[in-house]
């Protein structure tokens, strides 16, 4: 029953930060390109307003897979954001290979896009949705191997230890392969997030929305807000792996999200959108040798 | 005033549809969109889907081939949503009337919440016109 009960608090609260991080990316974008932006309340007008409107299930859909894709992946963005924030609040609570559920969890929302896209019967819907699937196979790869280059550093598959490791040895982004090993997870994380350069499952220009084309109404909000719980939920998980946690202090904690969040964002808007086969070419050329060569270093002790 | 109006009105998502406008107030909802005018500061966002959208935006004059589409799109559209017809041809079909190509105006074929008159009109008449629609459906609901 308690962990229910924090299960909820920390999907709540992961939505409440992400809908903040997603006002925060709108209105840093809107200020690149020299403009006032929206007020801070936007995403949280968005999100209600979905709510209220109709939901529509089309003719040549499949019902059940249409309704409840979007509530599995936002129903497993919430078991991630409860398993770190437990580890960030009572630390010494982790189990052994937690961070292997993190990484099947975080696999799921792309899942359930791709699921609801196939099952919504809409061409641009399938087309996004076997986009996002070569995406998954290119970038799932080199993220899997930065985080294995984490592993060998510590010598354990548990978050809680790999955050007591680096508070009594540095944080990992400091040796040569750790900082490798980030550099790998952080393109992996703009294109499991979905945003430019990677965005090619939801291209608004050719595909129109993609795999969301035909979600309207409380449906569309839930997968918007999955989006917006991954943006909150992404860097948390590098910072935790990578840059020591958040057992330095609120303050600390808050600047690396800062810190990391402006990245994404600055990526985001001075890159044009790559198309699939350059995507793949990318994650399967250069940023897989890059994490092989931080796991060689990291084996050799650098 | 409810929630769900409420919040409508502070992030309408516009979808953008030509019945067969000459192209001049699509490029002006084009200037609207962008940095200079900043719709986003009101929640305006251009959406690639009707599913999406809360504001159906028709330019031109209806024309035969487009009337049974626009009256498709209008109907899928999730409730509730507005709409605004855009320009001088879109609300009095223009220099278009009494053409055999022509239908009717937008009205004759979906239900209008707003008319935008102009050849075309400027950004600052669209601003200006979607306050109006606010302030005015916020008056009927006090």
């Amino acid at each position: 029953m308690t962990a229910l009960l924090f299960y909820v608090q920390a999907s709540v609260a992961a939505a409440i930060i992400g809908l903040i991080t997603s006002w925060y990316d709108r209105k840093l974008t809107a200020r690149i390109q020299w403009r006032v932006g929206p007020p801070f309340l936007q995403p949280f007008f968005d999100f209600l307003k979905l709510l209220g409107k109709e939901t529509i299930v089309p003719a040549a859909a499949s019902r059940t897979t249409f309704i409840f894709a979007p509530l599995f992946g936002l129903a497993s963005v919430g078991v991630v954001a409860a398993i770190l924030m437990k580890q960030a609040f009572y630390p010494g609570t982790s189990f052994v290979g937690d961070l292997i559920v993190v990484i099947y969890f975080l696999a799921m929302p792309p899942a359930a896009t791709i699921i609801g896209g196939f099952a919504s019967g809409n061409p641009l819907a399938s087309t996004g949705a076997s986009r996002e699937m070569k995406l998954i196979l290119a970038y799932e790869l080199p993220f899997i191997l930065a985080i294995i280059t984490a592993i060998i550093k510590t010598g354990t598959i548990e978050i809680g230890q790999i955050v007591s490791f680096q508070a009594a040895n540095g944080s990992l982004a400091l040796s040569l392969s750790g900082a490798l090993a980030l550099a790998v997870g952080f393109i992996c994380m703009q294109a499991k997030l979905g945003f430019v350069p990677f965005d090619m499952a939801e291209a608004e220009t050719e595909i129109m929305a993609g795999t969301f084309i035909e979600y309207s109404g409380p449906l569309l909000a839930a997968l918007k807000l999955t989006k917006f719980m991954m943006f909150t939920v992404m860097p948390c998980f590098l910072i935790t792996l990578f840059m020591g946690g958040f057992s330095s202090g609120i303050i600390p904690g808050l600047l690396k999200y800062i810190v990391l969040v402006t990245l994404v964002v600055l990526v985001k808007n001075t890159n044009p959108r790559l198309r699939i086969d350059q995507a793949v070419r990318f994650f399967w050329g250069p940023v897989t040798g890059i994490a092989i060569a931080a796991i060689v270093l990291a084996f050799c002790g650098y | 005033m409810n929630w769900k109006l409420y919040s409508l009105l502070k992030s309408p998502w516009v979808f953008h549809l030509s019945t067969g406008s000459c192209n001049n107030c699509d490029i002006e909802i084009l200037d609207f969109l962008t940095p200079r005018y900043d719709a986003e500061r009101f929640g305006i966002q251009l959406v690639g889907s009707p599913r999406h959208a809360d504001i159906l935006l028709v330019t031109g004059a209806m024309n035969r081939k487009a009337a049974p589409l626009a009256k498709k799109i209008y109907n899928q559209m999730a409730k509730p949503c507005l709409v605004i017809a855009f320009g001088a041809c879109g609300c009095t079909q223009g220099i278009f009337e009494g053409s055999y190509a022509v239908a009717g105006t937008v009205d004759s074929e979906i239900p209008v919440d707003l008319y935008i008159p102009g050849c075309p009109p400027r950004p600052e008449a669209i601003i200006a016109g979607i306050a109006r629609l606010i302030s005015s459906i916020k008056e009927k609901k006090e």
